[in-house]
């Protein structure tokens, strides 16, 4: 398999008056061609940073990418300027935002939005620009696409909206969509709904996605590989199946124990993990979970930990795999989902410093 | 439980627009006993939180009755009256940002209640009782004399359950109160909730759009369509044995923390088109003991063979 993108490293700081907040603190990733990875994590644990550093969305200043590379097709959007970005933006990266009303214009008939990106990224009239709106409005579901393109955005539903947006993000054929808590402001049917036409887009347009939520039940819907952030770093990175059955991070065991499940018959309580997320403007030494962690050993405290590898395709990033750390069993809810994953190494494998 | 706490009946909440009137909220009739946790679910713009906020009487009522232990919350009411079904019933609200008065410390938020209804008698008292309050909730004494800015969205909600709990209700409408926190502190809360509960005996009225949290926190589930309950039922019972159309879609679309059962979900799609009523209005029927469906006679008849 190809790789499509490939982040290394990445470090994202912000200057603010209380100093400056460490948003991303080395993040080694990459996406393969026509695949879905997902990126969960909870509020201020820099998923949206990431991806928005990777479309060059954030405001610099304050914003400063402090390392790192993000090889797009093999060229690093990190030493782009500006206006290099302009042309690659929309184009061969388009990006879906949670709330469809304010990324739309509420001025603008929907046809005329959709066809400004086409009409940008290639030489096209306007007459067929709206006819190429008219096919992508088809393709997301939309019905009567001709009368619809003439319409403002307050006359569509909020699942409507979305599809315009995905809509709009897909106008260039985009190699790489990253999608930002899309279905996050939806109603649970719509969700389903936006969930199946992005998987059916994807299989027909062989598109990568990068899919950034904090919902574990939608992950597990869309995602083919997934990476658990924590405090600006990526904890765990995994398949779908090795993160959900066979989690090794207790970041990961917190988040899965916090969730109900439906068929959940016992009366237990749910295991809250304690506390709240650091303050990165003073990331705490050592693994930055630690102090939630009722796992956490000396060491935590003290350094940081490394990556280690579990299988080909599976790293954390905890003591809790070093060959001298004490054996632990997860909370009986993760266990209950525990189950034999192929191609595990016989034991962790210290990852060298720089993650993949 | 057959004491009920609350009878509603027959509740309507119709809003008057230039383009015609709303039906938010079209005949609802059920009873929350005391002790239980009620959740009612549906999708946005359902009428769940109108609702609840017609029943602690944020609105007044289009038509139709809550009785609280009894007696009208709504119709004519003297100050009097209203302040005691006010000390009754408290509710939490959905985003801790907007309902928290930035302007006021902690310890005023907290402490209106208990100084409207005259609930402490000296200044020490009713700062012995915030204190209590904010320990109960999982805060500490230092907190008190902080403003809202101050603290993270799920300390927030706390500080929001603090005041509900401040003047000693029997019942608190929870509107979507973990919608706005991330996971690992949307537990906490439902923890502390439920640790309330049992403490105080307190009865919930939990309104909420994620299903699987409903789930595990209520007794019963009543599931909103377009204003109306179609179907009302024991929280496993409703999760087995799902009989209304809506909420078997409802159900199926929910997405789960599993991948295998992710990759072989079946969507189940509601069409209302395919109910036919014949003029005949759907009534709440009882399937099974406990179990209500919105549904015809001859529905009914096919339900429960």
């Amino acid at each position: 398999m190809s790789r499509l993108l490939e982040v290394k490293n990445l470090a994202v700081s912000f200057k603010t008056y209380g100093g400056e907040v460490q948003a991303v603190r080395g993040v080694n990733f990459h996406l393969n061609k026509g695949e879905t990875l997902a990126i969960v994590g909870e509020s201020g644990s820099g998923k949206s940073v990431t991806s928005q550093t990777i479309m060059r969305l954030i405001p610099m200043p304050p914003g400063r990418i402090k390392s790192g590379e993000m090889l797009f097709d093999g060229i690093d959007l990190a030493k782009k300027t500006d206006k290099e970005m302009e042309a690659i933006r929309g184009k061969d990266i388009g990006m879906i935002f949670q709330d469809p009303m304010t990324s739309l214009n509420p001025t603008m008939k929907v046809g005329a939005q959709i066809g400004e990106v086409v009409i940008k990224h290639s030489k096209v009239s306007k007459a067929e620009a709206k006819k190429r709106a008219v096919e992508l409005l088809t393709l997301v579901g939309i019905p009567f696409p001709e009368q619809r393109v003439n319409q403002y955005p307050h006359e569509f539903s909020g699942g409507m909206r979305q599809r315009v947006v995905i809509a709009m993000a897909l106008a260039s054929n985009p190699k790489l969509l990253i999608a930002d808590e899309p279905t996050t402001a939806l109603d649970v049917t719509i969700q389903a709904q936006i969930l199946e036409l992005m998987k059916d887009i994807q299989k027909k347009t062989d598109t990568s996605i990068i899919f950034i939520t904090h919902d574990l039940g939608v992950v597990a819907n869309v995602a083919d590989r997934v990476a658990v952030m924590y405090a600006g770093q990526i904890v765990e990175m995994g398949t779908v199946d090795e993160v959900f059955y066979d989690p090794k991070h207790p970041y990961t065991w917190g988040l899965l124990a916090s969730m109900p499940s439906l068929d959940n018959e016992a009366e237990e309580e749910l295991a809250a993990i304690p506390g709240t997320p650091p303050d990165l403007t003073n990331p705490p030494k050592g693994d930055a979970f630690a102090a939630r962690n009722p796992y956490a050993m000396k060491i935590d405290f003290e350094q940081e930990p490394p990556m280690f590898k579990i299988s080909d395709t599976h790293y954390a990033k905890t003591w809790l795999l070093h060959p001298d750390a004490p054996k632990v069993e997860p909370p009986a809810s993760v266990q209950r989902r525990m189950r034999k994953v192929d191609n595990v190494y016989r034991t962790p494998v210290l990852v060298a410093k720089d993650g993949e | 439980m057959t004491d009920k706490l609350l009878e509603i009946k027959g509740l309507k909440q119709h809003f008057f627009t230039s383009k015609g009137t709303i039906k938010a909220v079209d005949g609802l009739t059920f009873d929350i006993f005391r002790g239980e946790t009620l959740g009612l679910v549906g999708e946005s713009g359902c009428g769940k939180s109108t609702t609840g906020r017609t029943i602690i009487r944020l609105y007044d009522a289009t038509s139709g009755e809550v009785l609280f232990n009894g007696e009208n919350v709504h119709g004519r009411k003297s100050r009097s009256e209203l302040k005691k079904f006010n000390r009754k019933m408290q509710m939490i609200f959905q985003d801790p940002y907007a309902s928290l008065n930035p302007r006021m410390t902690v310890a005023d938020i907290i402490a209106e209640g208990i100084d409207i209804h005259g609930l402490a008698k000296t200044r020490k008292e009713r700062m012995t009782k915030v204190h209590e309050l904010l320990e109960t909730v999982g805060l500490n004494k230092e907190h008190a004399n902080r403003y809202p800015h101050e603290f993270s969205g799920g300390q927030r909600q706390r500080i929001g359950i603090a005041r509900a709990l401040a003047v000693e209700p029997d019942f608190i409408i929870a509107d979507e109160p973990i919608s706005a926190l991330d996971v690992s502190i949307q537990a906490q809360v439902v923890n502390l909730m439920k640790k309330l509960q049992r403490e105080r005996g307190l009865t919930y009225l939990f309104i909420a759009h994620d299903l699987s949290m409903v789930k595990y926190i209520s007794d019963r589930i009543g599931v909103m369509y377009r204003g109306k309950i179609v179907e009302l039922a024991p929280s496993d019972e409703l999760y087995r044995n799902p009989v209304h159309p809506y909420t078997k879609a409802l159900l199926s679309a929910i997405p789960l923390p599993d991948p295998d059962s992710e990759k072989t979900r079946q969507r189940k799609i509601y069409d209302p088109s395919i109910h036919d009523y014949n003029g005949e209005e759907p009534e709440l029927r009882e399937v099974s003991p406990g179990h209500y469906v919105s549904c015809s006679q001859a529905e009914f008849a096919t339900y429960t063979t």
